[in-house]
Formats: C-alpha cells, structure tokens, sequence
C-alpha cells in the first residue's frame, strides 16, 4: 500500500507540471497582453492611461522577458502559494479569490455528495427491476437531465424558487448576510440557496452515474454465483447488498475522476447564470480582459481540485478493492 | 445409385491384381455433382439467410431492434435533411424586423371558426401598451382570422447563397402576422430564427466529431501499435488533458480567437476547439483496441509480409472495430453541441450575425425573460431533442457495433 501511495504520488507531480505548461501557454496565446488591451481601451475612450505605472507593472511581472522566464516566476510563485498579481482587480490574486475558491469547493464537494446520494438508490432501483415501467421512466428523466442545457434549467429552478419559497435571486446567501462574518443565520441562508446550484450541476453527473451503476450491476446479477445463492434461499435484499453491490461499487468511487471535471465545468456555466460568489463568473472576466494571472491561477486551482480528486478516489479503490491494490504493488 | 460411375478407374492394374491373385479392387468413386460443403446439415433457406449474413447486415438487423434508437435516427435524417432547405421551410426571413411585433407571443393555429371547420388560421393581435408594468401587451382577436398560406411568396432569400427565391413553406396572410413561436426583442420570428440556428448548431458537433476522430485514431493508433515508452508518454499527455474540465479550457481556448476575426473563421475556430478536448477518449479506445489486436495472427503475418505500420494500423487493424468507433464518435456529438450551446451562452463562442441555438438562448439569459417572455427559451427544445437523439441513437449503433456478442 505504502509502495502504491508513494508511486501514485510520483506520477501527480509530472502531470501537474505538464499541466501547468498547458495553461501557461494558453493564457499567454491571445495576441497582446492585459495592459495592450487596456490601453486600448483607455485610448478609444480618449483618456490616457498611467504609463508610468504601466511600464513599471510591466518591468515588475517581466512581460518583456522571454516566456519561459515568466513561466519560471509564475510557477515558481504557485508553489509558494502566491498565485501573481490581478490588474484587473489591482490587487494579489489571492486577495481577490479569497472566499470564492473555498465556495467553490464547498459547492463542487456538496454537488458530488448529492450525486451520490441520488445516483445509488435509482441505480440500485432500475437495476434490480429491469426493464419495469419505473425503470424506463428513471432512464429516460436521466436522459433528460443530461440533455437540458444547464445554464437554463438553472434559470428555471431560480425563477421558481422565487415564486414558490420567496428565496432570493442569485447569489449563494440572503443579500443582508453580505459581508458579514459567519453566523448561523449566514449558513442556514447558504443551506437555503445551495440546493439550486447543486441540483443543477449534479443533474448532468447523477444520469451518467446511475446508467454505469445500473450496468454494472445488472452484469453482475447475471453471474452464476447469484443464482446459486438465490437457490439457497438467501433473502434478496441480504443477497444484494453482500455480494453484487459491492463488486459493482468500485466504478461508483473510480468515477470521481470523470466526475469531478463535470462538476467544475458545470458549476462555472450555473455560477455565471446566477452570479455565485465563486469562480465562474470571476473566470470569465479574467478571460475576456486578458488578466492572464487570475485566469491562470483559476485554471490551474480548478485541474489541481481534479487531479487531487482522482488521487483520492485511486486511494480509496485501493483501499477498498485488495485487487487493485496487489496487483499494483507486485507490478 | 445412378451417380455412381462403376465403369470409371483404370483398367490395366486390375489384370496385375488378378495375376497376383487378389480380390478385385473397388471401382474407383467420382462423384460428378459440383461440391457443397453445406450438404451434411442443410440449413433451411430462414436459416441460411440469417447464417450467412454479412456483419453489415447483422448490424443492420441488430440496430433495427432497438426501436427508440431507429425513431432517433430518423428524427435525425429529418433535421439535417430540414438544414438543406431552411430558407424554404422558414416563414420569414432570418433578420427581417417586424418593429410593430417586439416580444410578440407565441400564436397558435386553430382550425375552427364559428364551429365549422376551416383551413388553419391564427388570430389577429390587438396591442396597447401597458403604462403601470410598461410592457407591451398583445391580445389575440379572435374575431380577426389570419388564414396560413402554404407554399407562397414571402421575404426573398438566396438559397445558400446560390439560388435566389421568395417561396416559402408557410407565409401569414396578406397584412397579417405567423409568428408561430412568438419574436424577439428585435421583433424577429422566433420559429424561422430556430430553424435557421439549426444550421449552425447540427453542423458544430459534426465537424467537432470530425476533428476528434482524426485526432483520436492518429494519436491512439500510434499509442497502441508502438506500445512501450511511446505508449506511456501519450498516456500521461492524455490524462493531463482529461484532468482539464471541460468547459473553462474551452472557455480559455475561444478567448484566444481574435475579435476580428469573421464570423466565419470563428465558427471554424469553435468547432476545432471543441473537437481538440473530446478526441481523448476515442484515442482511448482505439489504443485498448488495438493493443490486443496487435498480438492477433493476421497482423503478425501482415508484418511478416513486410507491410508498413501504417498500413497495417489503416488496413487491418482499424477495419477491425471502425464500428466500435463510430458509435462512441455519436456519443461525443452532443457533448459538443452542448458545449457550444454554453459557450456561445457566456459570449465566447458564436457571436450575433452567426445564428446558432445557444446565441438565441444567450438571449434568455436574465429571470425577466423566464417571467415575462418564456417563448425565448423555446431554442432549447430542439437542443434536447438532438442531444436526446444523438444519445439513443449512439446507444443503438453500440449495442449493434458488435453483432456477434
């Protein structure tokens, strides 16, 4: 096991440095750079910008050095925490995110237990009644989940939360609880707007969980062993859950990995839709202004939530299938 | 016995035999009727038909079963079929304004009119401005009939940019309105907006889907077949995109896309970018492939033979599970239409002169719209009928992909 873990660290490390490159690359492909831009802009409103501070930021974040100098800095800046300087903002990238990482991670995390907690009974439903009426309906409202544009279903459910339970528009908490410190008051409010958000990124996730769930339960109560024991007169229910469910579990935990990607990805679309505190719609401007610091820091935080979750999820397999975690070791 | 030939066999070594004082041999058998390898067990012709049935076929017979996935392929062949014509079967012009009709409902046809039956007609509006909720409020007169014209003479268009017309399936009557799905803020027909949209958004993940199979086959193909340390770079180059979400790398990818750039060029842009995150798990699949059937005789003797490794990847090895291919290629289509959808939703992907479902859903983007004027979020209707579709019919073409299991 110990073998297992220090391997699968090793292999994180090159993964996110190659990953590192990739955002590096990409945020630095547009033509120009944030000042560029600015400047721009300044000048087609007919003002003047600050050149002096400019040309100073400029010399400071080394735009004029060659790339991979400025790749050095930036990364080099990451690893101590330092996620570079936001001209947008005009102030650290790490000021700027603050809160927003940690709710963004609150509702990525919140969206995967949901997920779970929906996917397992109706996977383990329309798998134990195959091809019943319930069975068809459930597939099909997962298909349907996954074919909604989320963005718009997400502005439905807000619609109608309004009008059904007077909860407030946007946002992750009631407006007055705004830059106040934590209360219970403030976290019930975020209780009471969470499920939106949550509902809505997991929807898409939950439907392709409960299809694999289903398979793969289905291929494994087809085996002979759960005749046999069936024959036996084990009860059903004792049946089920010693033996197929488990062995048809191990995608349930594997799958974070393809999970939590989806869940980002939705979560920035749903958060833009109905302007959450996280970094979606941060991710945006960044994107559109060219503040190649935030976007990059925001990209390299959402693949380092991914990358850290599939490390987990390896770990739990391992944990819990002696398979996996023999098979690896010994080769 | 009338086949058998008794006078067939040579007759000189039967003189030696007899000399020898042995028993004459027996007569040399020929049977003169042609082969048939099939004549121990005769199959019946219900039989052979399905015996000796090409994989094609099977697939063929295997998809046919799966009925949903029938009804979604044809649905399909509909819609694409439909992009051909969408200046025909559009009522009005994609841009062409109606300022008297800005955020006009939706009309609907009634085919009764004083208790008898008559040809479709909607009803007239009656419009007056509301000045307490400042909102324009359009009533539909039922004493004002507006007969539906079919095949008439309506907004002139060019027909791909080839031939022009002014023939159209369905016109309003003369001076009245069809705005069968409602209008826009601009007073644009919805309905004739959607049809044209359609155009944009089927085509997307068609060329997406294109690019990530070239993309998936070539670089799978060349993990598969080389295998060793080859393999195992492009493994780890796969899962560091896979570990990207999807829809900010997108996001940051159509951000390069210059602003100047022509509507059209950024159409190309969209799709190539769409198609360069979802090759990964084609490149998957064809790696697992052919690395199992590179250990297969027929690709050793190909080798033996001197064939180069591209020939053998293209000629032998991808015949081999094309099917396999070509079904997972139909589940990433929707995928894509959906990320486009979203894209052009934030603003980053097709811009306003380019018509596509999500530039007209970027239009329902505020809680007013859902109260005031929900018909502009009718373009997702279609959106989920062609993911919907894609899915099913992906699922039919998968079961089918292998006929023999």
């Amino acid at each position: 096991m110990l073998g297992y873990l220090v391997r699968r660290i090793l292999i994180m490390i090159p993964t996110l440095i190659a990953i590192s490159i990739v955002i590096f690359v990409i945020i630095n492909l547009p033509p120009g750079n944030y000042f560029t831009t600015y400047i721009a802009e300044l000048q087609s409103q007919g003002e003047h910008a600050n050149l002096a501070k400019i040309a100073f930021l400029e010399k400071e974040y080394g735009f004029n050095k060659p790339l991979w100098e400025q790749y050095l800095y930036w990364a080099g800046g990451l690893l101590h925490g330092n996620m570079g300087f936001s001209f947008l903002y005009d102030e650290p990238v790490s000021r700027v995110v603050g809160d927003r990482l940690m709710m963004t991670f609150l509702v990525s995390f919140t969206t995967i237990l949901f997920t779970y907690f929906v996917a397992f009974p109706i996977g383990v439903y329309s798998a134990t009644h195959q091809y019943s009426l319930s069975d068809y309906a459930l597939t099909f409202l997962g298909f349907l989940g996954l074919a909604t544009p989320s963005f718009l279903f997400a502005l439905v459910l807000v619609y109608l939360a309004h009008v059904w339970f007077g909860i407030s528009i946007g946002g992750l908490m009631d407006p007055r609880y705004l830059d106040k410190p934590w209360s219970w008051g403030k976290a019930l409010s975020v209780f009471a707007h969470i499920w939106i958000p949550v509902i809505v990124i997991g929807t898409a996730g939950t439907a392709a969980m409960i299809r694999r769930l289903r398979a793969n339960l289905l291929d494994e109560l087809q085996k002979q062993y759960v005749v046999t024991a069936r024959a036996k007169g084990l009860p059903p229910l004792k049946l089920l859950f010693k033996y197929p469910l488990r062995l048809a579990l191990n995608p349930f935990i594997s799958d974070i990995g393809s999970l939590l990607p989806h869940v980002i990805s939705g979560a920035v679309v749903v958060s833009v839709v109905m302007s959450l505190p996280t970094t979606g719609p941060m991710l945006l401007d960044a994107l559109r202004s060219q503040d190649m610091y935030l976007a990059g820091s925001f990209l390299m935080f959402m693949a380092f939530l991914t990358v850290v979750g599939v490390f987990l999820s390896d770990l739990a397999l391992a944990a819990l299938d002696p398979r996996i975690r023999f098979h690896t070791t010994a080769g | 016995m009338s086949e058998l030939d008794l006078t067939a066999g040579p007759a000189a070594p039967e003189k030696a035999r007899e000399a020898a004082g042995l028993a004459p041999a027996l007569p040399h058998y020929v049977s003169r009727e042609p082969f048939d390898p099939y004549a121990v067990d005769r199959m019946t012709p219900a039989q052979e038909r399905f015996y000796r049935a090409s994989p094609r076929l099977l697939m063929w017979w295997r998809f046919r079963r799966h009925k949903v996935a029938v009804a979604s392929g044809f649905l399909l062949l509909v819609f694409y079929v439909a992009i051909v014509f969408c200046e025909f079967l559009a009522p009005y012009a994609l841009d062409s304004r109606h300022t008297d009709f800005i955020y006009a409902p939706p009309q609907s046809v009634h085919i009764f009119y004083d208790g008898r039956l008559v040809r479709p007609y909607v009803e007239g509006f009656d419009y007056h401005l509301d000045m307490t909720d400042l909102r324009r409020v359009y009533i539909a007169d039922p004493k004002k009939p507006e007969p539906i014209r079919f095949l008439c003479r309506g907004d002139p268009y060019s027909w791909w940019g080839v031939a022009a017309g002014d023939i159209h399936l369905l016109c309003p009557s003369r001076g009245g309105t069809l705005f069968l799905l409602g209008t826009d803020r601009l007073g644009r027909d919805m309905l004739s907006r959607i049809i044209y949209g359609a155009r944009i958004s089927l085509t997307v993940g068609l060329i997406g889907v294109a690019v990530s199979f070239t993309l998936g086959i070539l670089v799978g193909g060349i993990a598969g077949y080389y295998g060793g340390w080859t393999d195992l770079l492009i493994q780890r180059g796969i899962e560091v995109v896979q570990s990207f979400p999807h829809l900010p790398l997108w996001m940051a990818l159509a951000a390069i896309l210059p602003v100047t750039w022509s509507p059209v060029l950024v159409y190309f842009g969209i799709t190539i970018i769409l198609g360069m995150i979802e090759w990964t798990h084609l490149a998957r699949a064809v790696r697992g492939k052919l690395l199992s059937l590179r250990e297969e005789d027929f690709c050793t003797a190909a080798v033996l033979m001197g064939a180069r490794p591209a020939r053998i990847i293209g000629r032998h090895l991808l015949p081999s599970f094309m099917s396999h291919l070509i079904a997972s290629a139909t589940l990433t289509i929707p995928s894509m239409i959906l990320g486009e959808t979203a894209l052009s939703f934030l603003g980053l992907g097709l811009r306003p002169p380019i018509t596509s479902w999500g530039v007209l859903l970027s239009e329902a983007q505020n809680i007013s719209v859902v109260a005031l004027y929900p018909w502009l979020m009718l373009p997702v209707i279609p959106v989920i009928l062609t993911v919907l579709a894609f899915n099913f019919l992906g699922d039919g073409l998968r079961d089918a992909a292998d006929p023999y299991h």
